[in-house]
């Protein structure tokens, strides 16, 4: 059937990433298993976190990522200032601080937008150099960049694969000749499946407004099905409805897929309905983390403004 | 699969509507109108030798308007084209006439000559970050007086009788160089539409962040465009040289003007991401078409130039209009 040879390229990259969680905790069981089974990703995700959504083991085992004393500098501006961070299996982590803070920097740097000036990035315990965000995704990381990163003046399917377009094989490879059907056929699916409402996936993203456009942007990165979700503010801008909408997608993904996240929000609320642990950061040094049930909005407040002495940082 | 397009139409006021029509047929319908206006006013205008002229004269302008559609489509400009046309023609008529070489040298050796002069243009922009309309104002000189210097004050005349296929040649009724031309923009059209080097062109010109965000090797592919419109250029001055049987020392010169006039005209956009290849095909006719109408009608060069700049800037005003629009 049609529809393997593009998904297939995800599950080997994807069944890699497992791979090397597998080899990162041996001390776990099932492994074995799920490495032979190398058909679906979805399934094999799902299987896998339930042996180990318990608090306890998720602590025991390597995490999908470990930042350790990254820094960054532009010109005279350190962006970031030896920042650690580590997310594991399934966690979703808040990351606030106010503007300017280095947020969007740090994703970026984990995204293989900014090689960082110091320090390293591990990907289930594998040190990795990203050089382009392409590398980044192939180790199953994806993002929705703060200003979206769409082509407005592309459709829905043409922004869902750009960078990875699905192409004809065979002998009429090297052209490179895309399969529109195809991709407007998953793409319409994926949409479908996360019930995101759009006036049209054949129209530009140039006509959607901007809850519509944040909702492919995150209804894209899901499409994929890597192993790590970076969102930058992606529910800045929004109205109330629109961002309820945004809200409800991650959570929904949160729960049936157990993507890893990292949400950057400076909405407290949002931060609260969604994640499990909270890492601050303060112009350009990370000065608390915590978890959220430990914590509350007041006491984030504080480390966001300095109000608080650090605390529980690492 | 196409009914859902439809739905998409409350989101669009009545200008963005008419603009986007505009987009589909508005050129057309000039271009149609423009030619029964000449019809009227001179009936030579529809001789089928004339319109045989007509196409003649467009391809020469058209190829490299062909590939000029990447590389605006990219957002980007390049000013050199005039240039590479009379240096590659003027390559070949040397390669036969002063340098011995034969009917497969002179081809190939100018279009690898102009894909190299593109090759230039893109990877000093691209690398250097330098505007491209810098950097081909530099280039256009550099290959003018390159043009110049092989010439040594004289035009080169008298081609192989096969050369000369390439400008005079006819297939069946229709000029060999019209083959090259509507080839070319079929193929263009091809890639543009169908594979992962258009929908990259597209993507870059469209939102240049977005795409380095997505992987797409940005850099490499603005080179790769300037390249194809490099080759097309040598095209062009190999159709140029071969139908006047010599290389002129000025040919091309203000070839920029008519070549990015139909691409504009055509409906792209000078800003990136929007437009196509057989917009700029029917660009091409356009200003081809008004050129000859106004030969027919006996009107001045100077006059012509002035009316051929106007409608550049028109086309460019529209352009502008239309962006207005449809990003508000
Ligand atoms: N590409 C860049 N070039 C120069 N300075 C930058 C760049 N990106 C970020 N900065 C600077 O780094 C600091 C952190 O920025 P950023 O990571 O965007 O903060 P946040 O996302 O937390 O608001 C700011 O002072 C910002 O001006
Ligand atoms: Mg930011």
């Amino acid at each position: 059937m049609g529809a393997g040879c593009g998904r297939r390229v995800v599950v080997l990259t994807y069944s890699r990433q497992e791979l090397f969680a597998h080899h990162g905790n041996s001390s776990l069981a099932y492994g074995t298993q799920n490495e032979m089974d190398g058909e679906c990703l979805g399934k094999k995700k799902k299987g896998g976190t339930s042996l180990n959504s318990t608090d306890t083991e998720t602590a025991t085992q390597t995490p999908v990522l470990q930042v350790r004393n990254v820094s960054k500098r532009f010109g005279g501006v350190k962006a970031l200032n030896n920042v650690s961070l580590e997310v594991h299996r399934g966690e979703i982590k808040g990351l606030v601080g106010d503007n300017g803070a280095g947020k969007s920097t740090l994703i970026k740097i984990i995204a293989g937008v900014y090689p960082p000036d110091g320090g390293e990035v591990l990907i289930n315990g594998e040190p990795v150099h990203f050089s382009s965000p392409r590398d980044a995704r192939k180790y199953g990381i994806e993002t929705v960049y703060q200003n979206l990163a769409l082509s407005e003046n592309l459709d829905v399917p043409s922004n869902f694969f750009l960078g990875r377009e699905l192409v004809v094989g065979g002998l009429l490879k090297p052209l490179k000749l895309m399969r529109l059907g195809e991709m407007q056929k998953r793409a319409r699916q994926a949409i479908e499946d996360l019930h995101v409402k759009i006036p049209a996936i054949t129209s530009q993203v140039r006509w959607m407004s901007g809850g519509q456009r944040q909702a492919v942007a995150v209804a894209r990165s899901a499409f994929w099905k890597g192993q790590l979700l970076l969102l930058d503010e992606p529910t800045a801008a929004l109205g109330v409805e629109e961002s309820g909408e945004v809200m409800r997608l991650l959570k929904n993904l949160a729960t049936e897929q157990k993507i890893s996240m990292i949400v950057i929000s400076h909405n407290l609320e949002h931060v609260w309905s969604l994640c499990d642990s909270i890492d601050v950061l303060r112009q350009g040094k990370k000065v608390a983390s915590v978890r959220k049930d430990e914590t509350t909005p007041e006491e984030v407040v504080g480390f966001i403004t300095g109000a608080h002495a650090v605390a529980g940082s690492k | 699969m196409n009914k859902s397009v439809n739905n998409v139409k409350p989101e669009k006021s009545l200008t963005q509507s008419f603009f986007i029509l505009w987009d589909r047929v508005g050129i057309l319908l000039v271009f149609l109108v423009v030619c029964l206006i000449f019809g009227i006013l001179t009936p030579r205008f529809f001789h089928p030798l004339n319109i045989i002229n007509v196409i003649r004269q467009v391809s020469i302008i058209g190829v490299i308007a062909v590939g000029m559609t990447f590389v605006i489509l990219l957002g980007l400009i390049d000013l050199s084209v005039g240039s590479i046309v009379a240096f590659t023609g003027m390559i070949a008529a040397a390669l036969q006439v002063k340098w011995g070489g034969g009917l497969f040298l002179s081809i190939t050796i100018p279009l690898l000559v102009g894909t190299g002069i593109g090759f230039f243009n893109g990877y000093v922009s691209t690398k250097g970050n330098i505007h491209p309309f810098i950097v081909t104002l530099g280039t256009m000189s550099i290959f003018r007086g390159a043009t110049l210097l092989v010439a040594q004050g004289r035009p080169i005349s008298g081609m192989n009788p096969e050369f000369r296929y390439i400008g005079g040649g006819m297939v069946g009724a229709i000029p060999f160089p019209v083959i090259l031309f509507i080839g070319s923009v079929i193929f263009a059209g091809w890639i543009l539409k169908r594979t992962v080097f258009g929908r990259y062109t597209y993507s870059i010109g469209g939102n240049p962040e977005a795409a380095l965000l997505s992987g797409i090797q940005v850099d490499s592919h603005k080179v790769k465009c300037f390249c194809i419109l490099g080759f097309l250029g040598g095209l062009s001055g190999l159709i140029l040289t071969s139908r006047l049987n010599s290389a002129e020392m000025l040919a091309g010169s203000g070839y920029e003007l008519d070549v990015i006039g139909a691409v504009i005209i055509g409906g792209t956009s000078l800003f990136g991401g929007e437009g196509g290849v057989y917009g700029t095909l029917v660009g091409a006719l356009l200003m081809g078409s008004v050129t000859n109408g106004l030969n027919l009608l006996g009107v001045q060069p100077y006059w012509q130039m002035i009316v051929r700049g106007s409608i550049l800037i028109a086309a460019l005003l529209m352009d502008r209009l239309k962006r207005r629009f449809l990003e508000q």
